[in-house]
């Protein structure tokens, strides 16, 4: 056994470990918490299993934003505990067949890193050996993420803009927008608004680093995206909300979201009024690769705006609400 | 615009339109924007099945990358088929959006209502296009998470909890589908579906891949509400707005139906999937049971949205129990069957709209007396309810039909048992609605303001009943084409 | 001697998921649930893209194996998934919260028979 499967598997007892005492858990903080943990460890096993994408995006997104967020939400709820009575017969049983069938599934599987699997056979080696060549981006995870299953990632734009519409429909007219003490005035403290100061531009600046070095290295339009939010609301966590939306106010907001969806769409079209298919991107240049380079370039743009724009869009509509209480 | 425009226009319009009403926020602009809309994505996928019945299927390659390497749309009959039905009736049901929405959902809401709307219709027929198992992934997720935003678009409270329970049900069976497509990638490293058709064969002895399409299949079930996976769908077409209902009835389940037919039959292949895994029998008994439950739980119903809910739980019965016959004229019967079902819900739900916009209820009672009242609604549900029944001359009855005379040519009788306790609950449900509608004094106390509803609203809701005594006289375009694509499908099973 | 028991505690941690979701009688703790399950699911995939002694898929002069990337663009997308889905959830539990004061599911039933 290698090392990398041993400590994989430390990784995967230890996850269990916490999925158990969150099972158990009534405190609803501490499920946040857990699952929070969950993700940061799922983050560490994709690191050993060489998704760098994979494991900064779920560090990033699993155990950042969504815990972030969870615990806005709980704020908001003013619920502390799950103490309701629960049900243990037929969700035993579903879990019993359901996790049987798997184990019988995945039994003969081939073993753990062989290179010789089907997974690895047919497609996968054409992206390893021509996707440099073809798209001239050397990450090649940025090669197949933004050109070769581009309309994939076209897609997912549009999830991530489907749930940011989402939130401000069913959140619509519900939130206060008069002065509240505590999301008006930010962090009081001195030294946190001095540190966050000068640690706001760096911030942002790694956001555009990640953005644009996503060809040649981890990252690219969605990791960057989450970072520059990351920036804002770190900025109106200290200086309060109203000074965010003096910069950038949210109808300016829901501009930026649709911008991205139509800059990612626009190129598609591009290519088809120059006579290639949807996002056919080496239509866009004199040169395939050039014009791949150009298309890639422009979709991550918009990836980044949209997710940028939406993740501060819904921090700001969970942050406007009024906590706890009943209609 | 030129022909290579076709196969993308009816995803890609809708896609890109749906982000205006975010920056434009006026509910009346966004509904007629929609409108215009939906009719180029109906006008494209009409252009498209005259293509495909011309010169075959229309493949797609996205990025010009040719698949496996990258994604693909294939248009076959079947899915230009579908594709017309969705766009079509989600285009009629749309015409109401503009009187719908303004009983029932507030102000702030309408505009995003409608970016909802067309982003539900791209996710649905981006699954209906696409060859690639991942890419059908992602446009599932964008319809459910549009799906769910619309339904919790109303005033109803208990729209919320059932958004929220088809939410988890939802996301649980997207996840099973994404389980089963990983399993499929492990056993055969490809992700196209004409592709991993060609490779199964020599995989197929790997349980990897008998895994993955019990649970492709399993989420496929999920979505498309086939008993006993069902719990969603009742409370969410009952609390939703009543277009959403409408729209919801007529496409989302029968877009996972279709999908389900295009994994079995022409993936997974129709023989090794339903002998080999005892697929058949499984989804026989529970679409029987479909039939039986889902009818006898209609009759108990006493609110009419969730009686209607309870009826398209029987109908998927219908439509899987034709599909599992898996012969010709099976295949003819669900597939017909199929279309006209999204004819009949989609005009009583629209005309239970009409119904509640001038004030009456959605309980049996609240119909009381409207048949005077209101003569055209009542007509369309009159119209709606028969075919729902399957009395001759009706859409409702040519799917029936179809059905009872697969299952005699296979000897199948306790089938045709079946149907008829099926119809006969139908006669008791729809007959409580015309009880109500003609034979029930209006309830003393207010009602005074009820009248026939505004164009708007009667419209739509009357060319939907027209279509459903259309196609149960003139069946070239239902049964026809529906018995030609089982025919193709049955060379490829 | 690397093997297949990565897959059982994949499985397993997926099941811990699965049955949070089903069991907890709190929307909140059904929706925590979730996302441990399909971060499973996550791992289920990755996993499958693992060569040994490979290097991450970013192609380097004088490297010649590489682990699979088609995984990892998959599960970027269906991070991306799961994050939106949960911020809708979220979205939901704010406004079930607001009009029934309660999360826990046999309330919620309960307060509807009342109406």
């Amino acid at each position: 056994m290698s090392v990398e499967y041993g400590l994989t598997l430390t990784l995967l007892a230890f996850m269990l470990l916490a999925a158990w005492a969150l099972a158990r858990s009534d405190d609803l903080l501490a499920a946040v918490m857990l699952a929070g943990i969950i993700s940061l460890a799922s983050a560490a096993v994709f690191t050993v299993m060489d998704a760098v994408d994979v494991a900064f995006t779920e560090a990033a997104v699993g155990a950042g934003v969504a815990t972030l967020l969870s615990v806005r939400a709980l704020g908001v709820l003013g619920e502390r505990r799950a103490a309701g009575r629960a049900r243990v017969g037929l969700p035993f049983l579903v879990v019993l067949v359901c996790g049987g069938l798997l184990l019988y599934g995945t039994a003969d599987l081939p073993a753990y890193g062989d290179p010789a699997a089907p997974a690895m056979q047919h497609v996968a080696p054409h992206y390893l050996a021509r996707g440099g060549v073809e798209t001239g981006v050397p990450n090649i995870v940025t090669a197949v993420l933004a050109s070769y299953r581009g309309f994939d990632t076209f897609g997912e734009l549009v999830v991530i803009f489907t749930a940011g519409l989402g939130v401000l429909t069913l959140l619509a007219g519900s939130g206060v927008s008069g002065a509240r003490s505590e999301v008006d005035a930010g962090d009081r403290d001195i030294i946190v608004r001095q540190v966050v100061k000068w640690l706001v531009p760096f911030v942002l600046l790694f956001a555009l680093y990640v953005q644009f070095h996503g060809d040649y290295g981890p990252g690219g339009g969605f990791q960057a995206g989450v970072i520059f939010a990351a920036g804002m609301v770190l900025y109106a966590l200290t200086f309060g909300l109203p000074r965010l939306e003096r910069v950038l106010p949210p109808s300016r907001l829901r501009l930026l979201a649709a911008t991205g969806v139509w800059l990612y769409g626009g190129v598609g079209v591009a290519c088809l009024l120059r006579g290639g298919a949807f996002l056919d991107y080496a239509v866009l240049a004199e040169d395939a690769v050039d014009g791949q380079h150009l298309g890639i370039l422009l979709v991550e743009l918009g990836v980044g705006l949209t997710v940028f724009s939406v993740m501060v869009l819904i921090y700001r509509a969970f942050t406007r609400q009024r906590h706890g209480g009943v209609e | 615009m030129s022909a290579a425009w076709l196969p993308v226009l009816p995803v890609v319009a809708p896609l890109l339109a749906a982000p205006l009403w975010l920056v434009v926020r006026r509910p009346q602009v966004a509904w007629w924007g929609s409108m215009a809309v939906g009719a180029v994505a109906f006008a494209a996928a009409a252009a498209l099945l005259v293509t495909v019945l011309r010169n075959g299927p229309v493949d797609y390659a996205f990025g010009g990358w040719p698949p496996p390497i990258g994604i693909a749309y294939r248009i076959d009959l079947l899915g230009a088929f579908v594709l017309v039905l969705v766009s079509g009736v989600s285009w009629v049901v749309s015409w109401a959006g503009g009187r719908g929405v303004e009983r029932e959902v507030d102000e702030p809401r309408r505009a995003l209502f409608f970016s909802a709307y067309l982003l539900c219709l791209a996710g649905l027929s981006g699954m209906v296009l696409t060859g690639d198992l991942f890419n059908l992934f992602v446009f599932l997720e964008i319809s459910s998470l549009s799906t769910y935003v619309l339904v919790a678009a109303g005033r109803d409270r208990r729209a919320l909890p059932a958004s929220f329970r088809y939410l988890i049900m939802g996301t649980v069976g997207a996840t099973f589908v994404l389980i089963g497509i990983g399993l499929l990638y492990a056993g055969t490293g490809t992700l196209n579906m004409a592709d991993l058709a060609a490779r199964l064969p020599e995989a197929f002895d790997r349980r990897a891949v008998h895994t993955g399409i019990v649970f492709l299949i399993v989420g496929i079930a999920i979505k498309a509400a086939l008993f006993p996976l069902h719990h969603w769908l009742p409370d969410a077409y009952a609390r939703a707005p009543g277009v959403v209902s409408a729209f919801l009835a007529a496409t989302a389940t029968k877009v996972a139906i279709y999908v389900f037919i295009r994994v079995v039959f022409f993936v997974f292949g129709a023989q090794a999937t339903l002998e080999a895994l005892a697929v058949q029998h499984t989804l026989t008994a529970l679409a029987a049971a479909a039939v039986v439950f889902g009818s006898w739980a209609a009759l108990r119903q006493d609110d009419t949205k969730r009686l209607l809910a309870y009826s398209s739980v029987a109908q998927i019965g219908y439509i899987v129990l034709g599909l599992m016959l898996a012969d010709v004229a099976g295949l003819q019967a669900g597939l017909t069957h199929l279309f006209n079902h999204a004819l009949m819900k989609g005009a009583l739900f629209l005309a239970l709209v009409a119904v509640v916009y001038h004030g009456g209820g959605q309980r049996l009672s609240d119909l009381a007396g409207l048949g005077a009242r209101m003569p055209l609604t009542a007509a369309v549900i009159v119209i709606g309810g028969l075919s729902l029944i399957g009395v001759p001359l009706t859409a409702g009855f040519v799917g029936k039909w179809l059905l009872v005379e697969a299952a005699a040519a296979k000897g199948a009788w306790w089938l045709i048992a079946v149907v008829v306790v099926g119809s006969v609950f139908a006669l008791g449900y729809v007959g409580r609605m015309l009880e109500a509608l003609y034979f029930r004094a209006p309830a003393a106390q207010g009602g005074a303001g009820i009248a026939e509803a505004p164009l708007g609203l009667l419209v739509p809701a009357l060319v939907l009943a027209a279509a459903n005594l259309y196609f149960g006289i003139d069946t070239r375009l239902s049964a026809g084409l529906a018995g030609r694509v089982a025919a193709a499908l049955g060379g490829a099973g | 001697m690397n093997g297949v028991a990565h897959a059982w505690l994949i499985v397993a941690l997926m099941m811990s998921g699965l049955y949070i979701v089903m069991a907890s009688a709190h929307l909140f703790k059904k929706l925590i649930g979730l996302s441990v399950f399909q971060v499973s699911v996550f791992m289920l995939y990755i996993s499958l893209g693992v060569v040994e002694g490979a290097a991450p898929p970013i192609v380097e002069p004088g490297v010649d194996a590489y682990s699979n990337p088609l995984p990892h663009v998959l599960i970027l997308t269906a991070i991306v998934v799961g994050i939106a889905t949960m911020a809708l959830a979220l979205a939901l539990l704010v406004r079930i919260r607001r009009a029934y004061g309660t999360l826990d599911e046999a309330a919620l039933a309960a307060k509807d028979e009342d109406a």
